[in-house]
């Protein structure tokens, strides 16, 4: 099979991060600092990237800005032609550092808010002081004239807040929100019964979001990702598995996408030890579920295979325990009932007493 | 509409690059790209903020021997439909 060059590559600089968001989607277990790839493993990366068809390079986490040598890495993506987009919490980027980033050319920020005013914003990120830092880096962004994104996790705690985020993010002056709705892996999957909103407090916020798109046309692009457990058919996961887009972790592993390592007896090679072209085309993860010759049925004779390519891997393994399911959040899947009833039952429970995702308290 | 004095241009942020691996041109945004094909590519090679609206429509029509009215109207869907994605200023 002729295997296209992907389009983006999510790079996981570091798994540290200041905040402790319950709704983190990066895997259970994290990569420690000492475990974390050097500035010249990183940038031969980039350079492969863009020499095997990479065009976005999104500059993520944790929180890149623990990376000393951001803007040094920033450069040099820059150098080899990538466009470079820093995913930020905005926590820990100094003006200084800013400054820098900019010298180096970075094209594109994305600043997380995690609620529409300050305390519910710090309370949920677990960081005292976070939203106002948050606004300062905003502000810092669309002075330079660079172009903001702001992005929202959507949860039970903040859903009647949802179309107050985009305003936020028009005021903040975004070019562009992404108010998403909670995706359950990692973490968030663990805190799930404390972040699951009702179906009518998630159809109300939807509803509203969707409203503002018509008022603020011209002004901000709003990109709507739904909440997976009320929808009728599932994500296009990773717009098709090993299609468009690899994610290296902070050591070096190459991922289909950033939660694949909760699928067992997937073999993933890692950058450190082979080229990235031969990963992408090669590797046995990328080629366990590429095309459709994996698929089981109602996906193999679906219509829209070639839509929403079967849903997404990890969760068909996280629900039902087999990763080439038909993705149960499909009215289609014989297994739909199952996510009904857990959306059910989730979004019963009492919103207070979420686990708190913080790195240091992990083991490594 | 938008008027013969605008001086589009691509704001911070939005590249036009040749993508030389998939021999095409892309228009490189946050989290969009968009193929470009050859004409739009010769417009907003034109997009610099230095030149107005009714300069580059003349400027492709007598270089491509082409009819005014039709390039104007090609040029102003092209940055419209760019303008409401947040990838032109005009």
């Amino acid at each position: 099979m002729t295997v296209a060059p992907p389009e983006g590559l999510l790079a996981e600089l570091t798994h540290r991060c200041p905040l402790a968001c319950p709704y983190c989607s990066n895997p259970v277990n994290l990569d420690a600092p000492a475990a974390e790839m050097s500035t010249d493993e990183w940038k031969r990366i980039f350079s492969e990237a863009a020499a095997l068809g990479v065009l976005h390079l999104h500059l993520s986490g944790g929180e890149p800005c623990s990376r000393r040598d951001l803007a040094e890495l920033t450069a040099h993506a820059v150098k080899v032609g990538l466009y470079t987009n820093l995913i930020t919490s905005g926590v820990g980027l100094t003006r200084d550092l800013f400054e820098r980033l900019v010298a180096a050319g970075l094209d594109h920020v994305q600043l997380s808010i995690q609620g529409a005013d300050a305390r519910q914003a710090d309370e949920i990120g677990g960081y005292k002081g976070g939203y106002a830092k948050k606004r300062e880096v905003a502000a810092w962004v669309t002075a330079e004239g660079l172009p903001l994104t702001v992005n929202a996790v959507i949860h039970r705690g903040n859903v009647e807040d949802a179309p107050r985020m985009v305003d936020l993010a028009v005021e903040l002056g975004a070019r562009r929100v992404e108010i998403a709705h909670t995706q359950y892996y990692g973490w968030a999957l663990k805190n799930r019964a404390k972040l699951m909103p009702t179906r009518v407090e998630t159809d109300r916020a939807f509803a509203a979001v969707e409203a503002a798109r018509e008022r603020y046309r011209g002004t901000v692009v709003i990109d709507h990702v739904a909440p997976d457990y009320h929808a009728k058919y599932p994500k296009a996961c990773m717009s098709g598995w090993g299609r468009q887009t690899l994610n290296v972790t902070p050591s070096g592993k190459v991922l289909p996408c950033h939660s694949a390592e909760i699928i067992p007896g997937l073999e993933f090679w890692n950058a450190r030890e082979r080229p990235l072209a031969e990963i992408w085309r090669r590797s046995p993860a990328f080629q366990a579920f590429r095309g459709d010759d994996w698929m089981q049925e109602p996906c193999r004779s679906c219509e829209r295979k070639a839509i929403d390519f079967g849903g997404c891997r990890c969760q068909a393994m996280a629900l039902l325990g087999d990763a080439a399911a038909c993705d149960p959040i499909c009215t289609k899947s014989p297994h739909h009932a199952l996510v009904l009833e857990i959306a059910a039952a989730d979004s019963a429970g009492p919103v207070e007493g979420f686990a708190p995702r913080r790195y240091a308290r992990e083991p490594a | 509409m938008i008027p013969d004095d605008a001086k589009p241009r691509l704001p911070r942020g939005v590249r036009l690059r040749e993508d030389k691996v998939r021999e095409r041109w892309v228009l490189l945004a946050p989290e969009r790209i968009v193929k470009v094909n050859p004409i739009a590519v010769e417009i907003l090679k034109l997009c610099d903020g230095s030149r107005s609206l009714g300069e580059i429509v003349a400027g492709l029509a007598a270089r491509f021997n082409a009819d005014p009215a039709r390039v104007g109207a090609d040029v102003r869907a092209l940055l419209a439909s760019l303008a409401e994605k947040r990838m032109a200023e005009l």
